[in-house]
C-alpha cells in the first residue's frame, strides 16, 4: 500500500498541519474502538464486588482476581460449548471448503457447456431466498432438528466465497493443466494436484471466512437446536451474556456477594470465548485483504 | 479440450441428441463435480424457495405443502393491514437511513484518512485495532452494548461526569436507532474501509505525481484523484447497500430489543422470527419474509438499473 510521491507536498504548513490533525484523529478512533475490548478484559480480573457496586468506568482493573477464569473452567456448559463448536467448525469447515473447491472448479470452466446459467442461478440465491420460515419447516421436514447437520449443512458453500474462489481460479493460466490433461489427468487430479496448490493464499481467506463464520455463529443454532447439550459456544454466551443466567453458572443466586461475583465471570466467558479468533487473526490480515480485493473485482 | 472424444469414431454422423451426450461424455468429470454442489443449491435453497408458497396457503403441518387450504394473497392483506406494517416498515427503513447516513461514508472518511498516513506502523496498528471488532460475534457485542448503556452502565457513568442525567437507554426507544447503528459503525468501520484502501493502493502513481506538477496539494489531490479513483467503488457498495435497504443485521436486534422498546427496534425479520417461530404461525410469517424478499430483489435490480443508465458502473 505504499505510494510513491515526491517529497515536496509534506514541506508546506498545511499539508504538515493536515497530517497532525488527521493522526491525532485516527489515534482518537482507535482508542475508541479499542475501549470496549479493553473494559472487558480489565473487568474479568476486576475485583466483583467494587465493580458491581461502585463506578464502572474502568482505566485500569480495579483490584486484581482470577477466580473468575477458574470459575469459568470449572463449568460444564461452557466446556459442552466449546467442545460443539469445535465439532460443527471442523465438520462444517470440511465440508465447506470441498463444496466450495468443487463448485469453484466448475464454474471457473468457462468453456463447459451450461456454466453460465449456473452461474446465475447461484448469484441468484445471494439475491433472493425462500425466508427463514421455509427454510425452518424443511430442517424439520429432513429430520435434522437438534442434529450436527442443521449447523453445517444448510451454509454448506456460502456464495460469496465461492465467487472469491472463483475468481482465484480463474486467474490460473489454462497452460498449467494443459500438460496433464495430455496425460489424461481427470478433473478431480487437475483440481486437488494442480489447482487448489497455486491457489493456497486464497483458500486460506476463505478457510479462516468459514472458521470465522462457524465459530461465531448462534443464529442457526437458535433456530435449529432445541436440547442444551447440542449447543454451541454462541448459545452459551448468550445465555450468560444477554439472558443474565449467570446463576446457571455458579448455581448461586441467594446471597447479593455471590451475584457480584459473577459479574467478572461475566466477563471471562466473553474473554475465553473470544480469544482464540482475536489471537488468530492479526497474524492472518494479509490474507484476509487480500481475500477482500479478489473478492471486489466484479464478476 | 485436448481430450478427443473417441465416442465420434463409433457414431459417424450424430444427431442432436447424440451430440449432447457427447459433449457431457467429454466432460463428465466436471459434471459430476458438479453433482453435490446442485443437490446443495437444490436441497437448501431452491426448495425452500418452493417453501414459501404456504405464503398462499393456512399451512398446517398436517396438511403439509399440498393438503393445506389456498389463502391467494389473504395473509398479504392482513400484512399491509396490520398496525405492525407501518411501525416495521418504518423501523427497518429508519435503520437503513440511519447507516446510509452515517454507517456508509464512514469506512470510506477513514479510508481516506489512513491513506494521507505515510508511516507504516502507525498505519498497521490501526487497521489492526479497528478491525478487531469485526471478528467479535454478535452475541459478545450485543453484551457488551447492554452493558455499557445499562442504567448503571459506562455510558451513564461518563453522562454524569458531563452533568447530564442518566438514562434508560435500553428501554427508552428514542435510542435504539442510534444504538444500533453506532454500535454497527463501531464494529465494522476499520474492516469495510479494507475494499477502499486496496482501491485507493491500485490508483496509478503517475496520477499523483502530474497532480503535483500542476501545483496540486495534499487536499486537491485528496479531492481529484484519490476520490475519483473510489468513485466506481463507492458506487458498486451503495447498489448493495440500496438492494439490503429492507434488511437489518436482525440477530443483533433480537439480541438487544424487549419488548418496552419494540416500537423503534422491532423490524421486519424480527417481527416474522416472533410470528413464526414463536407463535408458529407458519403462512403469515412466511408472506411477511417473502415481501421483505421481494421489496429487496426489486430495490437491487432497481439500483442497478439506474447506475447502469448513469455511469458503466453495475453489478452485472
Amino acid at each position: 500500500m505504499t505510494r510513491s510521491r515526491s517529497p515536496m507536498d509534506q514541506d508546506t504548513l498545511g499539508g504538515r498541519i493536515f497530517a497532525v490533525v488527521n493522526t491525532l484523529l485516527l489515534c482518537l478512533i482507535t482508542l475508541i474502538t479499542l475501549y470496549p475490548c479493553l473494559y472487558v478484559l480489565f473487568a474479568s480480573i476486576s475485583d466483583g464486588v467494587s465493580l458491581g457496586v461502585g463506578s464502572k468506568l474502568l482505566i485500569w482493573p480495579k483490584g486484581f482476581q482470577l477466580g473468575s477464569y477458574k470459575m469459568a473452567a470449572r463449568n460444564p456448559m461452557l466446556w459442552t460449548g466449546y467442545g460443539n463448536t469445535i465439532l460443527y467448525a471442523v465438520v462444517g469447515t470440511f465440508i465447506n471448503m470441498l463444496m466450495t473447491c468443487f463448485a469453484a472448479y466448475v464454474l471457473s470452466r468457462r468453456y463447459l457447456p451450461g456454466h453460465k446459467i449456473m452461474m446465475r442461478l447461484i448469484v441468484f440465491t445471494m439475491y433472493f431466498s425462500g425466508g427463514m420460515i421455509p427454510m425452518y419447516l424443511w430442517i424439520l421436514k429432513l429430520n435434522m432438528l437438534n442434529t450436527i447437520w442443521a449447523m453445517v449443512l444448510p451454509g454448506a458453500i456460502s456464495t460469496w466465497n465461492l465467487i472469491i474462489l472463483r475468481t482465484a481460479f480463474l486467474s490460473i493460466p489454462p497452460s498449467m493443466e494443459e500438460s496433464a490433461k495430455i496425460d489424461g489427468a481427470n478433473d478431480f487430479v487437475i483440481l486437488f494436484k494442480i489447482i487448489i496448490p497455486l491457489a493456497l493464499p486464497s483458500l486460506a481467506v476463505i478457510l479462516l471466512y468459514y472458521v470465522v463464520g462457524h465459530w461465531n455463529a448462534f443464529f442457526n443454532a437458535l433456530l435449529y437446536l432445541r436440547q442444551r447439550e447440542r449447543f454451541p459456544l454462541q448459545m452459551v454466551l448468550r445465555e450468560i451474556v444477554i439472558l443474565n443466567e449467570t446463576s446457571m453458572l455458579t448455581g448461586v443466586t441467594d446471597s447479593l456477594d455471590r451475584l457480584q461475583e459473577t459479574i467478572p465471570l461475566k466477563y471471562a466467558a466473553i474473554v475465553l470465548s473470544t480469544v482464540p479468533v482475536l489471537c488468530i487473526y492479526p497474524f492472518l490480515q494479509k490474507f484476509f485483504v487480500q481475500g477482500m480485493m479478489v473478492g471486489a473485482v466484479k464478476e | 479440450m485436448t481430450q478427443v472424444p473417441s465416442i465420434s469414431k463409433t457414431a459417424p454422423q450424430p444427431g442432436k441428441l447424440q451430440r449432447a451426450w457427447q459433449i457431457f461424455l467429454r466432460y463428465k468429470y466436471v459434471y459430476l463435480m458438479f453433482v453435490p454442489v446442485a443437490i446443495y443449491y437444490m436441497m437448501f435453497h431452491f426448495i425452500p424457495m418452493a417453501g414459501a408458497v404456504i405464503a398462499f396457503e393456512d399451512y398446517s403441518p398436517r396438511g403439509g405443502l399440498f393438503g393445506s387450504d389456498w389463502v391467494g394473497l389473504q395473509h398479504f392483506k392482513d400484512f399491509f393491514g396490520s398496525v405492525y406494517f407501518w411501525r416495521l416498515m418504518r423501523n427497518t427503513l429508519v435503520i437503513n437511513l440511519y447507516g446510509l447516513f452515517f454507517g456508509f461514508p464512514a469506512p470510506i472518511i477513514l479510508a481516506l484518512m489512513l491513506s494521507e498516513v505515510r508511516k507504516t506502523g502507525f498505519k498497521r496498528t490501526v487497521q489492526t485495532i479497528t478491525y478487531m471488532p469485526h471478528f467479535i460475534s454478535v452475541v459478545v457485542a450485543a453484551g457488551i452494548i447492554l452493558d455499557f448503556f445499562a442504567f448503571d452502565g459506562l455510558v451513564n457513568e461518563v453522562l454524569k461526569l458531563l452533568g447530564i442525567n442518566p438514562q434508560m437507554f435500553m428501554t427508552e426507544p428514542n435510542y435504539f436507532y442510534g444504538i444500533f447503528v453506532g454500535s454497527g459503525i463501531w464494529q465494522n468501520v476499520g474492516w469495510d474501509s479494507i475494499i477502499y484502501l486496496s482501491t485507493i493502493s491500485a490508483i496509478d502513481p503517475t496520477l499523483y505525481e502530474a497532480a503535483v506538477v500542476d501545483g496540486a496539494g495534499r487536499w486537491a489531490k485528496l479531492r481529484h484523484v484519490t476520490f475519483p479513483g473510489i468513485l466506481p467503488t463507492i458506487i458498486i457498495m451503495l447498489i448493495l447497500r440500496i438492494g439490503n435497504m429492507l434488511s437489518v443485521g436482525f440477530e443483533k436486534v433480537l439480541l438487544l430489543y424487549n419488548p418496552s422498546i419494540y416500537e423503534t427496534a422491532d423490524v421486519i425479520s424480527t417481527y416474522v422470527y416472533r410470528m413464526g417461530l414463536l407463535n408458529n404461525d407458519y403462512s403469515y410469517s412466511t408472506a411477511v419474509g417473502l415481501f421483505n424478499s421481494v421489496v429487496n430483489f426489486t430495490l437491487l435490480v432497481g439500483a442497478n438499473y439506474f447506475s447502469k443508465k448513469m455511469g458503466d458502473n453495475s453489478l452485472w
